[in-house]
């Protein structure tokens, strides 16, 4: 039976790609009009390829509503539909609009989505002089279930250090953008593949993992500590490295090397170390203002192509900046979610967040999906253990750095179990030393 | 100072003011362990809480592993990831007390859910055990000479810049706990002889045996001991005290010694072990001889004295006979290395290059002694006096202890460490006596001066008789047994022990001798306390400096100051992440040995040798390959399975430690087992040169070649800042090695084995012909272990 949605057609996609940087990011106007013999939608299909699902870190939506300059856009959500799959292994997924699509409506999405590894260098293996070259590969007509009536691709590089590019007609290229299309009435399900091979020197770090550990105090203190496993994801470093290229041309030498990364932490952050297993990490610096804190970090090497190195950064932060009181009793902790190293994927993100002794029922409210469980860990003195809910995702982007709560209910006097632990330990070993002096455990008399 | 008061209505005073001394004596206890410990935190707060040095490192690695695998995995560890492709047995190898007293510390807060790192735990080891040595040390000078002199040790030891040397957080190393082990120990011993109790003599021998567990220099108890109970007996002094202080400790501390692996019998079989056997005989004779004595008639006993000898003297020669015999037939004369070089100085720079090459085992310059115990060095013979006066058990073990330790310190600068106590027990005493006399003075005359104002007599009659009775200069050491005779009486519940009591009874108490009031006039004693005062505060200054700027330096950061700031050079760190992150686990990197701990610790990468220097061919292997041409090289590398070669070259920034300047030791040491490298090749007028005055060998070899590799094109010239002149051999390729790391200062050079060729099949014929051709003109002209 044909499904409602079927009734759709585009009338316009626009689909503008980003591969500026080494996550590729795809920004997708559509047209859409229902039919107007068919019933109402409420949901409209997006079409993805096996391989970009599988590196899809995030999709976004977003309805524009109003006319002109009451135009206001309304976020829809995007799930994975559960719909059959369409040919060739191509996965839907489907955009819930808050009001139904009527007949003969016509209305216009913006989608935003970002692939995460998609960009695969060729050659594989550089040298430290070679500039970094790498394929892109697409789709020039938007894969769609839907009839496309008219629709064009952008690509944009950042540079117009570009080796070559499909060609499929009507093709033209200005500067460091190729342009594809217009492509005019193409059937449900059509693909035309492009390759695009191009010049990318921004550095492709990828965090293979990265542990984030939010220790709550309610004496006044978040303790964060960040571990990262950082990697250079790019083209694979062969032969020499060369330190007097390195330093005496730095131009051509290393290109698509990085040394130092940016990592935007909270406002008002203290205490702030960089180091890894074996030490201090002295290259690192601090800028703080009343907005934000930034902390510009250079690894112990530059870090080329196919080098792994691994640290941790840990800072603290005022307590009363993220803990509060919500309206039945229970306090909530606000973080963000991500990772702060700007324009880096993390593959693997672990977020831990340790709530104070004595915390009961805890929830995270996050606003995407994400394996979430609860664990206890020991701390400085601790009896019966923390409680600690961990969330875990992976393929995670800068576009994941947005709020969440973890909600739990606390009795303040935990907060006096240590110390009073400790007073009455001392004390206890006082007693016991008088006791001890008041004692004769001699056998024999004096 | 409790004297004792016979009068009951003062009983009451004094047992108040013994209370107030307690607390205040344990008050300063605590004050003289925060200084202790605080002192040796400059390294962590100039620097940052890491481990330091060289040795550090592998103790650190050995407390992970402990910590991580426990005890039995501990003691059956065989380390594969070292001395490639021997491995090293580390369990049986180590002294573990060190590695045990962090792992049991770190265990323990953890299981208290104090969640601190191994690190964090090693780093802070050092710290806490000086200030256990700084009491102990009070402890041991409160036997030999009283309270005051003890807290006064105490104070002095908590910041001797010798054991801060070894000592500051982060110096993870068996000399941080085996100095608190060895005070200890001789403070066990000197109460076991002073009170003659069998509770002590059991004390004194586990103490030994963590002395045994934590560092070699336990010889120097086991033989210090022996000496001091042969120097007791010679001079008349043998007691029932004595032999309880020795015999338990030689048959318990034996037997305890010998379950540490790496003594295990070592422990009846060295000779270093020897006196303390033979001494332990002698007592015995000289135990039975007085209890004959005491059975005989003089008459009769003089008889059998005469029988006994002779024949005793046969049996002893014909035994001692048999034993010089025994050990002169083993090639080392049954001692090891290191102690033989103890005995003779120059026997280590003359047969065993590999320590002479370490700095630490140099003998001393006089100003190291300036700089290592300071203004102690003229204390010490004021204390050496003070300790005849009188000459008790206790204070001739003290004096016997400063001399053996000098003379060691002489011998080699890292055992400046064991006369760093000494000196300060004795300092300690000497400036205790001084104050005390001068204070004493002071009192004296003040209290002639108020004389006749009858208002303040009950206080001046008090002063008076406090005068009188420590009139003597030896007063304190004179009251110590009596205030045990009397503390019973005044309250019998006190914490004094059932033993102490027992021993009260059998310390003879010596008459007092009566000797003049030593009192000096008003002026000449204030004086002397100034001046005192302000060489104590001369010794403080120069601790603090020694502290914060001469030894805290972890020495795998380097820093400079310069106009624009301070400047950190941390490529050591740099280049072991590197290895760590970026090679493969099992990869075999090759360097030099001062590298081989840092490497296995930080890099975690297996290296061919290490500061263990247990095998002397294969360090002079690679002192061989480093000093051999590229090719030779390389073939030496390829067949000990090395994938990475770590030169460290301080030529661009001035970093003098460097591989060049260590080349020297490569040469003698690898020349010393592989004679095709002849030291004379390497030398121009007796001197190792990189210049244009080099000889070709030197220009030629790998060492070489890895320092320089492109150094000329970073300014032009090749200008060595170390060496301080332009090297000799400029433009050269490598063929057989590629550079594959470098770190920013060019501190450390990272190269990797080029893979052997494919062969090609015409040039097959040529280039076996030739392989053959050179390696019989190798094997003709010179000896190479690799053919």
């Amino acid at each position: 039976p044909p499904m409602p949605e079927d009734s759709i057609r585009v009338i316009s996609a626009e689909k503008r790609i980003d591969l500026t940087s080494p996550i590729v990011k795809v920004f997708l106007t559509l047209k859409l009009e229902n039919d107007a013999t068919a019933p109402e939608a409420s949901q409209v299909l997006l079409a993805f390829t096996p391989t970009e699902v599988e590196h899809l870190a995030i999709v976004k939506a977003t309805r524009a509503e109003g006319k002109r300059k009451k135009k206001i856009y309304v976020p829809l959500s995007v799930k994975a539909s559960d719909l059959a799959a369409a040919p060739n292994g191509a996965r839907l997924y489907s955009i819930l609009l808050s009001t139904p699509l009527k007949p003969a409506e016509v209305t216009t999405l913006e989608v935003f989505y970002a692939l995460t590894h998609s960009l695969e260098p060729f050659p594989a293996e550089i040298t430290q002089s070679d500039p970094q070259l790498v394929y892109y590969r697409d789709s020039a007509v938007l894969l769609s279930p839907y009839h496309v009536l008219e629709q064009v691709t952008y690509i944009k590089m950042p540079s117009n250090r570009v080796e070559s590019f499909t060609r499929v007609d009507p093709t033209s290229r200005a500067g460091n953008e190729v342009k594809y299309g217009a492509y005019n009435n193409q059937l449900p399900n059509s693909y035309v593949p492009i390759l695009v091979h191009y010049e990318n020197n921004r550095p492709f770090a990828v965090v293979e993992e990265f542990v984030r550990k939010v220790e709550i105090s309610h004496w006044g203190n978040v303790q964060i500590t960040e571990q990262y496993k950082l990697k250079h994801g790019g083209a694979q470093h062969k032969g020499v490295f060369s330190r007097l290229e390195y330093q005496s041309r730095p131009s051509i030498s290393g290109v698509s090397s990085f040394k130092n990364l940016l990592a935007r932490l909270p406002p008002r952050v203290h205490s702030v170390y960089y180091r890894d297993e074996i030490g201090n990490i002295s290259s690192s610096h601090l800028r703080s203002d009343s907005h934000k804190s930034e902390l510009e970090i250079e690894p112990r090497y530059p870090l080329f192509g196919g080098w792994h190195c691994t640290f941790t950064i840990g800072y603290g932060l005022p307590l009363q900046d993220f803990l509060f009181e919500s309206d039945d009793g229970r306090r909530y902790i606000n973080l963000t979610f991500g990772c702060p190293l700007l324009d880096t994927v993390v593959d693997d993100l672990t977020i831990k967040v340790v709530l104070p002794e004595g915390s009961t029922s805890p929830q995270a409210v996050v606003p995407f999906l994400m394996e979430q469980y609860l664990e206890t860990s020991y701390s400085y003195l601790d009896v019966v253990g923390r409680t600690t809910v961990v969330l875990k995702k992976r393929n995670v982007v800068g576009e994941h750095n947005v709020p969440f709560q973890v909600y739990y209910e606390f009795n303040p006097i935990f907060m006096l179990a240590e110390p009073l632990m400790l007073i009455s330990a001392v004390f206890l070993f006082f007693v016991a030393c008088i006791a001890y002096l008041h004692m004769d455990l001699s056998i024999g008399k004096s | 100072m409790a004297e004792p008061e016979s009068s009951t209505a003062a009983a009451g005073g004094s047992r108040l003011r013994n209370a107030c001394g307690g607390v205040l004596c344990a008050f300063t206890l605590l004050l003289i362990g925060v200084l202790a410990f605080s002192i040796r935190l400059f390294s962590v707060i100039k620097y940052e809480s890491v481990i330091h040095e060289f040795d550090p490192y592998f103790n650190f690695r050995v407390t992970q592993f402990l910590s991580k695998n426990g005890i039995y995995e501990f003691w059956n560890w065989f380390d594969d990831r070292t001395w490639y492709p021997l491995g090293r047995v580390i369990g049986g190898t180590v002294y573990p007390g060190l590695t045990l007293t962090a792992g049991t510390i770190w265990w323990l807060l953890n299981s208290l859910n104090i969640p601190l790192s191994v690190e964090t735990v090693c780093v802070f080891t050092a710290p806490i055990f000086s200030a256990n040595a700084s009491w102990a040390t009070y402890l041991l000078t409160k036997e030999a000479k009283g309270t005051g002199a003890g807290l006064m040790a105490a104070a002095i030891l908590a910041m001797v810049p010798s054991y801060i040397s070894r000592s500051v957080a982060g110096s993870y190393d068996n000399e941080a706990v085996a100095i608190f082990a060895l005070i200890f120990t001789f403070y066990l011993y000197v109460k076991t002889l002073n009170t003659g109790s069998l509770f002590y003599a059991t004390l004194n021998a586990l103490s030994y045996f963590y002395m045994v567990c934590s560092w070699g220099g336990y010889t120097f108890i086991i033989n210090l001991i022996p000496i001091h109970v042969l120097l007791c007996i010679v001079t008349g002094r043998y007691s029932s005290r004595l032999y309880i202080a020795y015999a338990p400790l030689v048959i318990l501390g034996t037997l305890l010694a010998a379950l540490v692996p790496v003594v295990g019998f070592n422990a009846v079989m060295t000779s270093e072990h020897f006196a303390s056997f033979l001494v332990f005989i002698i007592l015995h004779v000289v135990a039975l001889v007085y209890y004959i004595k005491g059975l005989l008639t003089p008459r009769l006993f003089k008889v059998a004295m005469t029988l006994v000898i002779t024949v005793g003297l046969a049996v002893c020669f014909a035994v001692i006979a048999i034993l010089i015999a025994l050990v002169a037939s083993s090639p080392t004369k049954g001692w090891s290395g290191r102690s033989l070089s103890l005995l003779d100085p120059t026997y280590a720079s003359k047969y065993i290059p590999i320590i002479a090459s370490v700095s630490e085992h140099q003998p001393p310059t006089w100003p190291s002694y300036f700089m290592d115990i300071n203004v102690l060095a003229f204390l010490i013979p004021a204390g050496i006096i003070s300790c005849f006066l009188p000459l008790s058990d206790a204070s001739s073990f003290v004096v016997l202890y400063l001399v053996t330790a000098v003379y060691f310190s002489g011998v080699m600068v890292r055992l400046m460490l064991v006369l760093a106590p000494a000196a300060c027990i004795l300092s300690g005493i000497a400036l205790s006596e001084a104050f005390d006399v001068l204070t004493r003075s002071v009192k004296y005359q003040l209290s002639k001066l108020f004389d006749d104002s009858p208002a303040a007599s009950g206080d001046s009659s008090a002063e008076s008789s406090s005068a009188s009775t420590v009139s003597t200069n030896s007063a304190k050491n004179e009251t110590r047994p009596e205030k045990t005779e009397t503390a019973p009486k005044e309250k019998p519940s006190k914490k004094n022990r059932k033993k102490e009591k027992e021993v009260a009874e059998s310390v003879p108490v010596k008459p007092k001798k009566e000797k003049k009031l030593l009192v000096l006039p008003m002026e000449a004693s204030v004086l002397g306390i100034l001046l005192l005062i302000v060489l104590g505060g001369f010794y403080v200054v120069h601790c603090v400096w020694a502290a914060a700027e001469a030894y805290s330096a972890p020495s795998i950061v380097l820093t400079s100051r310069s106009r624009d700031g301070l400047h950190v050079f941390d490529d050591f760190r740099e280049a072991y992440a590197w290895l760590s992150h970026n090679t493969d686990v099992d990869d075999k990197v090759a360097s030099w040995w001062d590298y081989g701990y840092q490497t296995t610790a930080m890099a975690n990468r297996t290296v061919i040798v290490d500061n263990n220097t247990w095998n002397n061919t294969h360090i002079a292997t690679v002192g061989t390959a480093m000093s051999s041409p590229e090719k030779a090289a390389w073939e030496i590398f390829n067949s000990l399975d090395v994938k990475y070669v770590l030169v460290v070259f301080g030529g661009l920034v001035g970093y003098p430690s460097d591989d060049i300047n260590k080349f020297l030791w490569m040469v003698r040491i690898g020349g010393g087992v592989f004679p095709h490298i002849k030291e004379p090749d390497y030398l121009r007028d007796g001197n190792y040169r990189v210049d244009a005055q080099g000889t070709p060998t030197m220009l030629n070899c790998l060492m070489y070649k890895l320092c320089y590799y492109r150094f000329v094109e970073t300014d032009g010239k090749g200008f060595d800042r170390v060496r301080g002149y332009e090297i000799g051999k400029k433009h050269f390729k490598l063929t057989h090695f590629e550079e594959v790391f470098t770190t920013h200062h060019w501190m450390v050079r990272i190269y990797k084995l080029k893979p052997q060729k494919n062969r090609v099949r015409g040039k097959l014929k040529k280039l076996k012909s030739g392989s053959k051709a050179s390696s019989t003109n190798a094997a003709g002209r010179k000896k190479n272990p690799w053919q």
